[in-house]
């Protein structure tokens, strides 16, 4: 399964997750308690320029992962010019590509495994107060192993009821997945716990 | 242990392959997707605890940067749009269904799986997604229930029957896998 990460190596890489996260977090929390609409166009403008920086391939690989907000962009603008309260939703929308911007450069820019290094840091207090959290980075590990055989085997079964059926696939096909992915889960579990549990 | 890890993993990844497979057409033409009904699922199946921790580490892993969400969609992006409410209302929503499945023992379960996702993956979702709306954009209610809450309603119903008829198919062939009701 390919992560979100660019391939295109930008500076950003190089900085510490813990910190561009925090960052982050301090740029959006600003934000939001900043309803001023220079203050906004000033936010928006300085992301725009932090993904220019890598160059331009890198900044239109960011704005196809930024497509599908342009529907929510539209639901608010449309609102907004209903009730004649354009000022309004403006702000609303600046702020909303400011965040989500910043947010995706962060995901384009560090690597899966430094992101779970962050989630390792994080859950430090939980195993101080005697939480066993080996549990949750086996389960990471499954779900990413898991999710593209799941979805291969709803795709065969997709393609099974294609081969019968002149009529479109519908939820018909949830019940088998699941009953597929119930077996599984029971055969795992019976492997993990023969070969010394998860701890 | 090893049982309830997987299972919680296992259904985390369900939820990523019902927004991978081809998205769900309707009689009536309305095109939706299965995720949503992943998350009532995993409370029918699991149960309300082992229901919510899937849906958390499906949650985890799109905030890593995991394009798992419905359209190949993901990272932090998708946490900081005003709908991320519904994101945020996830775990509730499957705790709640897990909830009323364990709880209520006697009579249809197809009936009581449907009427428990409901109550979590309609109401419980609704009761976070909507306020987390007026709050983060900012906006008052009639707005928030129109442009948060009235696009998804009707797929929202239609689902919630389905992740009933659903869960009482998978008791009838894997009786022993009905994690809520062990």
């Amino acid at each position: 399964m390919i992560a979100l990460t660019s391939q295109i190596e930008t500076p950003y890489h190089r900085l510490p997750a813990g910190l561009k996260l925090a960052l982050m977090c301090l740029f959006t929390l600003a934000l939001f308690l900043h309803d001023d609409l220079r203050v906004r166009l000033a936010a928006l403008g300085v992301v725009v320029l932090l993904h220019l920086v890598p160059g331009m391939r890198f900044a239109r690989e960011a704005a196809g992962h930024l497509k599908p907000l342009w529907v929510f962009v539209l639901i608010i603008a449309a609102w907004h010019v209903a009730t004649v309260t354009m000022a309004d939703g403006l702000r609303v929308i600046l702020l909303l590509l400011a965040a989500v911007g910043l947010a995706n450069l962060v995901t384009m820019t560090t690597r899966l495994d430094d992101m779970i290094g962050v989630v390792r840091f994080l859950t430090r207090p939980l195993r101080g107060v005697g939480l066993r959290t080996q549990a949750l980075e086996v389960s990471i590990a499954l779900v990413i192993r898991f999710t593209p055989v799941l979805a291969q085997k709803g795709a065969a079964l997709v393609d099974a009821w294609r081969c019968r059926s002149p009529r479109r696939p519908g939820w018909r096909i949830v019940t088998p997945l699941i009953l597929l992915a119930v077996d599984d889960a029971e055969r795992v579990a019976e492997a993990l716990r023969a070969r010394g549990g998860v701890g | 242990m090893e049982r309830n890890v997987v299972f919680i993993a296992l259904f985390a990844a369900l939820i990523a392959a019902l927004g991978l497979i081809p998205r769900i057409t309707l009689a009536s033409g309305i095109p939706i997707t299965a995720q949503s009904m992943g998350i009532m699922l995993c409370g029918t199946v699991l149960g309300a605890r082992r229901g919510a921790l899937a849906v958390l580490l499906f949650l985890l892993l799109v905030a890593i940067g995991l394009p798992l969400l419905a359209g190949g969609r993901g990272g932090l992006g998708v946490f900081a749009t005003p709908w991320a409410g519904f994101l945020f209302g996830f775990p509730v929503a499957a705790f709640v269904t897990g909830l009323v499945v364990e709880r209520w023992r006697r009579g249809n379960l197809a009936l009581i799986a449907g009427v428990a996702a409901v109550a979590g993956g309609i109401g419980a979702l609704y009761l976070v997604a909507v306020p987390y709306y007026m709050w983060a954009k900012p906006a008052g209610l009639s707005e928030a229930l129109i442009t948060a809450m009235a696009p998804f309603m009707p797929g929202d119903l239609i689902k919630a029957v389905l992740a009933g008829l659903i869960t009482a198919a998978l008791a009838k062939a894997r009786p022993d896998s009905l994690l809520s009701r062990a």
